[in-house]
């Protein structure tokens, strides 16, 4: 199976790396952007073929490393 | 006092933290490489500065996985004072020794340069041997030192006199002007500049020292 973790800022959370992508896009003349958050975007092979199961293990694994509790939250995606 | 340093691939201050200790303590620490389960029997664990695993993922958060730190985490609930400096700090709070996380530089630049400091002693062995609100001066070189917690984090380490090193004049954006916080029992203490590097006259001030006597006073 085929997942997929976005892993994004908190609101609240100041970010440096987006605001710099924001005022970039401006100077290319992007004037219709507003605010630029960036995130990551992780792409995992998994597996087994229950769609549930590799969920559960998916939020073990962002809890255990791929996203920080203090300053991101994360969205799991399976394509069985 | 017996220490040890632990290297991870990409660390780049491990021998510094290594001539520090030697200068201090008239012993060569013992250098425990990250695929330890166990450590040494030591007063002290020091957790380097440098760029473990490539600073991949989150800065801190690949070493924060590596089959020595169980043995870190255990040692530091056992009392053994565990100091984590720059790269070490990150992974410190990777693994919850300390709260809060350290993002990217507001500024976005890697800063390399002596800032001034202001300690707080609070009754840790890692500032007994400073003059409480004395300001010191010690080099930084981080990309990501901007401190990061939660309101009610920040009110707590105030409150409970856990910020031991502050900014004078905030270079990264840090909340509240942090540059290193111990843990309630002040066994653990993580900054982001470099006392390390700041021991040997030969090299410029001296800074540095007091954080290592204050340790070896308590320890020996």
């Amino acid at each position: 199976m085929k997942a997929t973790v976005h892993v994004t800022l908190k609101d609240g959370v100041l970010d440096p790396q987006g605001k710099a992508i924001g005022n970039a896009l401006h100077g290319l003349g992007f004037g219709e952007v507003g605010e630029v958050r960036q995130g990551k975007l992780i792409e995992l092979e998994i597996d087994g073929n229950d769609p549930e199961a590799a969920k559960a293990r998916l939020d073990e694994m962002c809890r255990k490393l791929l996203a920080n509790p203090v300053i991101e939250r994360y969205a799991i995606e399976v394509a069985s | 006092m017996k220490s040890c340093v632990i290297v991870f691939p990409g660390s780049n201050c491990d021998r510094d933290l290594a001539t520090a200790l030697a200068l201090v303590t008239g012993t060569a620490p013992m250098m425990v490489w990250h695929r330890e389960t166990a450590l040494p029997d030591v007063d002290l664990i020091g957790v380097p500065g440098g760029f473990s695993y490539g600073d991949y993922l989150r800065c801190g958060a690949v070493a924060a996985q590596s089959p020595v730190m169980p043995a870190v985490a255990e040692a530091a609930k056992r009392g053994v004072r565990v100091l984590g400096i720059c790269n070490g700090f990150q992974v410190l709070t990777e693994i919850g020794l300390l709260p809060g996380i350290l993002m990217r530089n507001q500024e976005l630049c890697f800063i390399g340069k002596a800032i001034e400091l202001k300690v707080k002693k609070e009754g840790s062995s890692f500032t007994s041997s400073y003059e409480d609100d004395t300001q010191i001066r010690l080099p930084i070189a981080h990309h990501d030192g901007n401190y990061f917690a939660d309101d009610e984090t920040l009110d707590r380490l105030e409150g409970e006199g856990l910020v031991a090193f502050r900014y004078v004049d905030n270079p990264n954006g840090s909340q509240r002007n942090i540059a290193g916080i111990v843990n309630p029992e002040r066994t653990v203490l993580g900054l982001m500049p470099h006392p390390e590097r700041a021991v040997d006259p030969a090299l410029g001030p001296t800074d540095g020292r007091p954080l290592f006597d204050g340790l070896m006073q308590a320890l020996s």
